[in-house]
């Protein structure tokens, strides 16, 4: 399935400067693919940054193009939506190392043509921003009303803040932090894991053969897709319901609901995502700690970033960004002197409710990208 | 919608382009109000419902709770710090006093005065916890756990060595006179400074 993903055609551009990534390496060109919403006004003032989640893309408010889905934060990006495509020009790219048109473990190695796989250098989450930061010079964009992201997009739009915090006015961080736990890391681990131990990964080497690591790509989607959801959630949707059956068969179908639907979203996924793009991906959010290069002190990352306007968004059932790392980037935040926004809103779905049906979360996105414009 | 009067008294008082922390801010009624004279406003409020409005209000706050999360505000980081009608609800006045003057070199205290007439009548003989319109909620319910007079306050800052700057004292919405306060006025605000 991989190869008819790579098949889609993508906007995109290919910028011919080196990109020093954190790992010493260096890219000598890269391929970035967005998409792009909305006007840029006259003074190039009115340009916001939606920086996208692990799995995400940027088609943030267009159809997919595989899929044909609605984008994933259609209810918040458009028209009269609380991202207002009529006041602001909205720019999502695809980051680095992902599998929808932008440089990553697919892109052919220069020299021989071939796809990279593992001889795509490891990236962080630094690195996503560096391209995007290049994406905008090509734009002749020098500075953003504002960057937002939730989950993987809210560390992107933190390491804006810290990376190059005179090019944004303000920054929207929805369920993130600005380091990985240990947990966070365990559970990345069991889905790279599941992908390494397919046979048909065939170390990273598989664009070329008819066969692609979709099994332990889905084990690996079916553990993730776990820790977006709240237990309360999945029992309320799903309980000790059996699958199309009155009576348990003592056997290893899909006898739960709840196994069925796992089953269904891991399928789904390797439809549409790569699953060397998975493990580089998940590396690099492994890797995020904004405190490490200031020996553990946070706040020393924001040190330049006073004059920009933070708001943080956690939700009290999300468990895997829990409130407390969005308190601990706030308080931070607060020792540098920068106006910082926090509330940790009640929805019901883990997570994945910075995706979801919230509609507090639409006020606040409305008003704090409204402030100061 | 015209502000609660004691907030009208404060918006009056911070001078043009200073940096506030309003601790209770609720929905950011005086940090909308301060907008027009260019202060720097941020809130601190416990409330998600009211963090939330005053966020999409464009106000920068943070949800909090006053007697812990002062701390993590530095020495220094504003001119006045404001509380308003929230004192008497904290679990330690004193230091929370303590923390306002630490956060900014003034601040503005303003409570409900539990020695007005009124309260000391319905205690004489009603020989009942009064319930006001300042103080609308039952014994057993109520958040304001620390009932503080004009005189308990004044003696609290002497203690402390805290000087107090300046004084209004209302009667209902109007200014009370300061001769007899302690019996005439409904509400008090200091401004405080170390």
């Amino acid at each position: 399935m991989a190869s008819l993903l790579h098949q889609i055609q993508h906007q995109g551009v290919t910028i011919n400067a080196t990109l020093p990534l954190d790992s010493g390496q260096v890219l000598p060109s890269v391929t970035i693919a967005w998409q792009s919403y909305g006007a840029l006004n006259a003074d190039r003032s009115n340009a916001v940054l939606v920086c996208h989640a692990l799995t995400g893309d940027q088609y943030v408010a267009s159809d997919h193009p595989g899929t044909g889905k609605p984008g994933w934060w259609a209810r918040m990006v458009g028209p009269g939506k609380p991202i207002d495509t009529d006041r602001f020009h909205v720019i999502c790219a695809n980051v680095l190392g992902s599998c929808m048109g932008t440089s990553g473990p697919a892109t052919p190695d220069a020299a021989t043509g071939a796809p990279l796989g593992m001889a795509f250098p490891v990236i962080t989450i630094t690195d996503m921003v560096r391209a995007q930061a290049m994406l905008l010079d090509h734009l002749g964009i020098a500075r953003l009303h504002a960057v937002v992201g939730g989950s993987m997009g809210g560390m992107q739009t933190l390491a804006w803040a810290a990376t190059y915090p005179e090019r944004l006015a303000s920054a929207l961080v929805i369920a993130s932090a600005a380091r990985h736990s240990a947990q966070n890391i365990a559970f990345h681990e069991v889905g790279r894991q599941a992908i390494m131990a397919d046979p048909d990964w065939q170390d990273g080497q598989y664009y070329g053969s008819a066969r692609a690591p979709t099994k332990g790509l889905a084990v690996a989607r079916m553990a993730a897709h776990i820790t977006y959801l709240s237990e309360e959630g999945l029992t309320e949707k799903f309980g000790r319901r059996l699958q199309a059956r009155d009576i348990k068969s003592f056997g290893f179908d899909a006898d739960f609901q709840v196994e069925s639907y796992l089953r269904h979203q891991g399928l789904a996924f390797t439809d549409r995502f790569d699953a060397n793009a998975y493990l580089y991906i998940t590396r690099a959010m492994d890797y995020f700690d904004l405190a490490d290069p200031h020996d553990g002190r946070l706040a020393a990352a924001f040190a330049g970033a006073r004059d920009v306007r933070f708001t943080l968004v956690s939700f009290d059932t999300d468990w895997l960004y829990p409130t407390s790392e969005s308190r601990r980037v706030v308080q931070a935040l607060q020792s540098v002197g920068a106006a910082a926004s926090f509330v940790e809103l009640s929805a019901p779905f883990g997570h994945d409710s910075f995706l979801l049906d919230v509609p507090a979360l639409d006020r606040l996105v409305a008003g704090a990208l409204g402030a100061g414009f | 919608m015209a502000l609660r009067p004691d907030l009208a008294i404060i918006a009056d008082a911070v001078p043009a382009t200073s940096r506030v922390l309003d601790v209770g801010c609720g929905d950011g009624e005086l940090m909308v109000a301060l907008r027009g004279k260019d202060v720097d406003a941020r809130g601190l409020e416990i409330d998600p419902a009211n963090v939330t409005a005053a966020i999409a209000r464009g106000q920068s706050v943070v949800q909090g709770d006053a007697n812990q999360d002062l701390a993590d505000y530095p020495d220094n980081a504003f001119d006045y710090a404001i509380l308003s009608q929230t004192l008497q609800t904290t679990e330690r006045p004193d230091r929370v006093v303590d923390e306002l003057l630490r956060i900014a070199p003034r601040a503005f205290v303003s409570f409900p005065n539990f020695a007005h007439w009124r309260i000391r009548l319905a205690l004489l003989w009603g020989g009942r916890m009064p319930v006001t319109r300042l103080l609308p909620v039952a014994w057993y319910e109520t958040p304001n756990i620390h009932h503080v007079t004009v005189s308990d306050f004044r003696d609290l800052v002497r203690a402390k060595g805290i000087r107090v700057e300046r004084v209004w004292h209302l009667s209902g919405d109007k200014p009370a006179s300061d001769a007899a306060a302690s019996w005439r006025a409904e509400h008090a605000i200091f401004l405080i400074s170390r």
